[in-house]
């Protein structure tokens, strides 16, 4: 048989493609179904954030920060607010019911980041029903960030120096009749798919990468933990007080779209288990904020009854506070790995550069190496396992 | 390990080079070394060897201190030691007609972040194999994220491509197109043809 000449084809994919979570826009080089490179466009939803927020003061920057990960909201603004405390110091002062607070609400943002990945992920390579399953435990999740901070999608509710304010009455219930509900519905969604023969045929042994990559590729969280690492940034450089919380960090070895799923499920009963411990934590009244007077405004009372506190109550609401020069960066483990706020400030009332890590930015980078050779039907499977967002890639 | 011990470990693997231990608010969690601009890929080397172990690469970011400091900008790096659970930030002072070297031989993921730092603030990295502007558009003017980029500008939206063709170019097109399609055969597939996976 003689030598049949082929050429490649392109093909692009997106950036209005269903399943490419957004406005990622892909131009793949063919070879029939096989996928000969793939060079991945971004840029679509970038927005400025990091320059809008040099125009903000300090305490409106959360906002705009929560919209860049759009899943992962208040693991921005975590983020961004203990950067800003360590400049601060307030990172020592914090209250505990303030850091237990803290950690309840990272832990149930990564439960309805997972959630949105699972049904997403599932849907993608044909399990419609996971979709609808996840998203209805992730309602109830944006029912108590509406309880928390009146928005669903964006609280905004961590603020530099505690909380927006005590956590609302009846919250706790819910959260407990949700924490209560979450293992046996995930114990449903793994009826659905972790032994489903089709899932397995489609995610195992695809999308492989080895761990010295994903280090090299700036690729932590559940993608280099699914390939055999154990880096974790709530046990490498504890905050919040994570360190004083009962958990494992689960990992697998094959580095396949197989094993992140399983480390992402086994992630959801990780984050149960942190969210029943802090709960039991938050004592029923407490701090919700730090009594730093620089940041936090004096309590209402005595705003209507001194004139110091009326003064400063004031000072902070019209010019914000200042902070002091220089410059720090600490990382949170987000729903996507680790999430870090890079803040520098000159020492007046508005960041002088606010610059967010972006963990889905180095996953779409380092595409190829998931997917060339693989078939583009893999694609699908592949970007589903990375779990990119593009409001975090483009910012 | 503190910025200065740090500095006693990576100064025999690069001869010649001055690095300074910079304060952070941070600098428990994460020293911080100024490097010189031309010793920034030496540095890292050294950081990746035994002992040292930064081998994952975390971030690398800019800040522009325009008009207060000359050289205007701070290169950031920041690098892990997942091993280890520890963190080094390195800070390279460079000027806006500088280049520097990239970082992808050591760090492949450094491409994209530099690229970003190309488009947002104009800064030309050595050896990079695509540096090409990544969230603006090609033929966008002036780097945003510098500070005398002007905020208030307002832009007309614009069409990247308008139609060529008039409307008969177009007509005659599509007829060409139906003519070919119905005259060539459909191509069997090729022998060799990669099978679906079961």
């Amino acid at each position: 048989m003689a030598d049949v000449r082929t050429e490649t084809m392109t093909v692009n994919m997106g950036p209005q493609h269903p399943s490419t979570h957004g406005v990622l826009r892909l131009v793949l080089e063919l070879d029939g179904e096989t996928v000969v490179s793939v060079s991945p466009t971004v840029g679509y939803l970038h927005t400025g954030i990091e320059k809008t927020c040099e125009q903000k003061k300090w305490q409106q920057v959360i906002p705009l920060v929560e919209r860049m990960d759009y899943l992962g909201a208040q693991s921005n603004s975590l983020a961004f607010c203990l950067s800003v405390e360590k400049m601060l110091g307030l990172d020592e002062a914090m209250p505990a019911r303030v850091n237990a607070i803290r950690v309840l609400i990272a832990e149930l943002q990564r439960l309805s980041s997972h959630l949105v990945w699972f049904g997403t992920h599932a849907m993608e390579i044909g399990a419609i029903t996971g979709l609808l399953h996840a998203l209805r435990e992730r309602e109830i999740i944006m029912n108590l960030n509406e309880m928390l901070g009146g928005f669903r999608f964006f609280p905004s509710y961590i603020r530099v120096g505690g909380l927006k304010e005590d956590i609302p009455r009846g919250y706790k219930e819910a959260v407990r009749a949700f924490l209560d509900r979450m293992p046996g519905k995930i114990d449903e969604y793994e009826t659905l798919i972790t032994k489903n023969p089709i899932w397995m045929d489609r995610t195992r042994g695809v999308g492989v990468i080895s761990y010295e990559d994903c280090c090299k590729w700036g690729l932590f969280g559940p993608i280099a933990r699914a390939a055999g690492g154990d880096y974790d940034v709530r046990r490498a450089f504890p905050y919040c007080d994570y360190d004083t919380y009962e958990f494992d960090v689960i990992g697998a070895s094959n580095g396949d779209v197989y094993d992140r799923y399983l480390t992402r499920m086994a992630e959801m009963r990780e984050s149960v288990k942190i969210c029943n411990q802090a709960l039991e934590r938050i004592d029923p009244v407490g701090a919700w904020a730090c009594d730093d007077r620089r940041v936090v405004p004096p309590p209402k009372d005595q705003v209507y009854t001194e004139m110091e506190a009326l003064i400063q109550h004031f000072l902070i609401y019209s010019q914000g506070f200042k902070v002091p020069a220089g410059d720090a960066y600490v990382p949170v483990e987000g729903p996507r790995g680790e999430h870090g706020c890079y803040v520098v400030s000159d020492g007046s009332n508005r960041p002088w550069r606010v610059h967010m890590r972006a963990p889905a930015l180095f996953s779409c980078q380092a595409l190829h190496k998931f997917v060339v050779g693989g078939m583009i039907a893999d694609v699908i499977a592949v970007i589903g396992s990375l779990d990119v967002v593009m409001g975090d890639v483009d910012r | 390990m503190s910025a200065d011990e740090l500095i006693a470990a990576i100064a025999p693997a690069v001869p010649g080079a001055a690095y300074v231990a910079l304060a952070s608010a941070d600098a428990a969690m994460t020293p911080t070394i100024g490097v010189p601009r031309e010793f920034i890929v030496q540095t890292c080397r050294a950081l990746q060897g035994p002992g040292l172990e930064f081998v994952a690469f975390s971030d690398v970011t800019a800040v522009d201190f325009h008009p207060n400091r000359q050289p205007r900008f701070d290169l950031v790096y920041h690098l892990v030691s997942p091993h280890r659970r520890a963190r080094v930030r390195l800070k390279v002072q460079i000027n806006e007609q500088d280049a520097i070297a990239t970082l992808t031989s050591l760090y492949p993921g450094a491409g994209w972040p530099e690229r970003e730092l190309y488009d947002l603030f104009g800064l030309v990295f050595d050896g990079h194999a695509d540096l090409r502007r990544l969230m603006m558009p090609d033929e966008w003017e002036g780097h945003p994220l510098r500070k005398d980029y002007p905020v208030q500008l307002r832009k007309d939206a614009q069409t990247y491509m308008p139609l060529q063709v008039t409307a008969e170019e177009f007509q005659a097109n599509l007829e060409r197109d139906r003519y070919q399609r119905s005259a060539a055969k459909p191509a069997p597939p090729a022998p060799g043809a990669p099978a679906g996976k079961g």
